[in-house]
């Protein structure tokens, strides 16, 4: 039977993505340009049994959004930069209390309210660091509507697998642009439900870790299984403490459960596009990536060996393969719509191995394939 | 390279320009099975101030989404054609609303002109139809998709009781630019 196919905007994708991978609750304030997420989980939670909830402002959609979590359902909200600022306290307690849930952020400029209709890149670092304390972090940039519909159903399967916050990053451009989507059937992406503990209520401890990068079995909050949920460190049992060696095991942990080359390996995703004899990579992600294909197309079409490398995983960042590349290329050019993110994330894992330069653009314009071919003329 | 087609609408927020994108990326989509994207860009106003919606058309996936040169562009206003009609390529064509974009821009392109929201008052009775006359124009003069193909795209998209209102200011606005094309 042929696929069901439709005209969607991005943000529909990433609701309709949500609905797919199991998503039942929705705590959300409506923000440009990611609104449209909220306005169709309005439509559609409640068509699967599930609950929408417009809180009073961004903090209390992310909170409620972690409430929710621990009851057992999985989680979405959506915002952009302005909102994932209000959200960071937050996004730091679900990595310590260990709460799945997925973060849509649909960037724009700024800093602060800047300007919510046009498109912008800045978060990307934020999504790395933007909430204070060593944490390990994981977030995808799709580049096209389809890809958001999957990446979405992905970071929910990361969310529940990894048992922390998983953020999901485009921008307005992919966010609000239109293209045919073919909706995948039921069981053809695989979807990831969360373990159950296996041990009698009273055995049961929600953070009794089997070694230094296990992921404990989460229990639903309110069920037989009871515990205590903080933001403090704590031990296995889940109450604070400050003994050092417990502190120590369980914020190291936290990272390994994301950084350990198993991990990585489950959670790294890349796409290649001529690489394999390329002399210049356009290292690009989410739209930006798009405008760098076309660009390597032209520069191909010059008798120039311009390739693509394109992370799907922003965050654990490829930087096994990033290294592999800089050794092989004479140059990698990276265009992002900010002012220098992510090619400091380059430089540090390239060193001196290749050149390196930046295309970068602020002011609400998408950067267009004139400006990186240009860019990797002047540096080869 | 892969053949890219593309169409710009623009004129004042609210006129229906971005659900006549959308409608055009659907005729080549959904109905004729190509390739297309739709986007958009406008400013924080609800209503008014200028706004465009531009749809790539392509026989292979389309990359950059938004347009590098326009082979056919729309303003509906004087403000939409100062801001937006620009980067028509050589050759290209510019349809302009003869009452509310009287002022076409210099550049190597052809210009017609229509009176699009007039038509839409006078002969249908309906500004709000007016980008659905603008939309048949556009895929008259262009042939970017088929004249069945857009017609059933705009039906997909209107209530069943508006349905003959958007038929008959879709083959209006497709009519009156083959006439000025004879």
């Amino acid at each position: 039977m042929a696929k069901k196919v439709a005209l969607l905007q991005g943000n529909t994708a990433c609701a309709l993505g949500a609905v797919y991978a199991g998503c039942t609750f929705f705590g959300g304030y409506p923000i440009t340009p990611s609104t449209e997420v909220a306005e169709v989980m309005s439509e559609e939670l409640p068509k699967v049994g599930g609950k929408f909830i417009q809180m009073e402002d961004e903090i209390a959609a992310m909170a409620s959004v972690i409430g929710a979590s621990l009851t057992g359902a999985k989680t979405l909200t959506a915002t952009s930069g302005p909102g994932v600022s209000l959200k960071q306290e937050l996004i730091g307690y679900a990595c310590i209390a260990e709460t799945p849930c997925v973060i849509i952020n649909v960037m724009r400029g700024g800093p602060s309210t800047g300007m919510p209709t046009g498109p912008g890149q800045s978060d990307v670092m934020q999504a790395r660091w933007g909430t204070h304390g060593d944490h390990a972090a994981i977030a995808v940039a799709p580049a096209s509507c389809q890809e958001i519909f999957s990446e979405t159903v992905r970071a929910f399967n990361l969310a529940e697998k990894y048992r922390m916050p998983v953020q999901v990053l485009y921008d307005e451009i992919v966010g609000h642009m239109r293209e045919r989507i073919e909706f995948p059937e039921p069981g053809e992406l695989e979807v990831i439900d969360r373990a159950a503990p296996t041990c009698s209520p009273e055995d049961y401890k929600p953070y009794d870790a089997k070694s230094d990068t296990d992921v404990p079995p989460l229990a639903a909050f309110g069920s037989e299984y009871r515990f205590h949920v903080t933001g403090l460190n704590k031990a296995a049992d889940g109450f604070p403490t400050t003994k050092a060696s417990l502190v120590d095991f369980e914020e190291r942990r936290q990272i390994a459960k994301v950084e350990c080359p198993e991990a990585r390996a489950d959670i790294e995703s890349n796409e290649e596009y001529l690489c394999d004899d390329a002399d210049v990579i356009i290292l690009a992600y989410g739209s930006t990536s798009r405008s760098a294909r076309y660009a390597v197309n032209e520069l191909r079409a010059e008798g120039i060996k311009a390739g693509l490398f394109r992370p799907i995983t922003l965050w654990p960042f490829p930087e096994k393969r990033v290294a592999e590349l800089g050794k092989q290329v004479k140059a990698i050019v990276l265009p992002e719509m900010n002012l220098g993110q992510m090619i400091f994330e380059v430089e540090r894992i390239v060193k001196n191995d290749c050149k390196l330069a930046g295309v970068h653009r602020v002011d609400g314009e998408p950067i267009n394939p004139g400006q990186i071919i240009d860019q990797v003329k002047e540096v080869i | 390279m892969a053949e890219r087609y593309e169409i710009r609408f623009s004129g004042a927020g609210g006129q229906g320009l971005i659900t006549a994108g959308i409608i055009l990326a659907e005729a080549a989509s959904i109905v004729e099975g190509k390739h297309a994207v739709q986007s958009q860009s406008y400013g924080p106003e609800a209503r008014g101030g200028a706004s465009k919606s531009e749809v790539i058309i392509g026989d292979a996936p389309i990359d950059y989404p938004k347009a590098t040169v326009v082979d056919a562009c729309l303003a509906m206003t004087q403000e939409a054609a100062d801001k937006y009609a620009n980067g028509i390529k050589s050759g290209g064509m510019l349809l302009l609303d003869s009452d509310f974009a009287p002022n076409a821009p210099e550049g190597d392109f052809k210009v017609y002109y229509l009176p699009i929201m007039r038509l839409a008052k006078t002969e249908i009775g309906r500004e709000i139809v007016a980008n659905v006359i603008a939309l048949g124009a556009m895929i008259a003069m262009t042939g970017v998709v088929s004249r069945e193909a857009g017609e059933k795209a705009v039906l997909a998209k209107v209530p069943e009781a508006f349905v003959d209102l958007n038929k008959k200011a879709y083959a209006l606005g497709f009519e009156k630019a083959a006439e000025l094309l004879a």
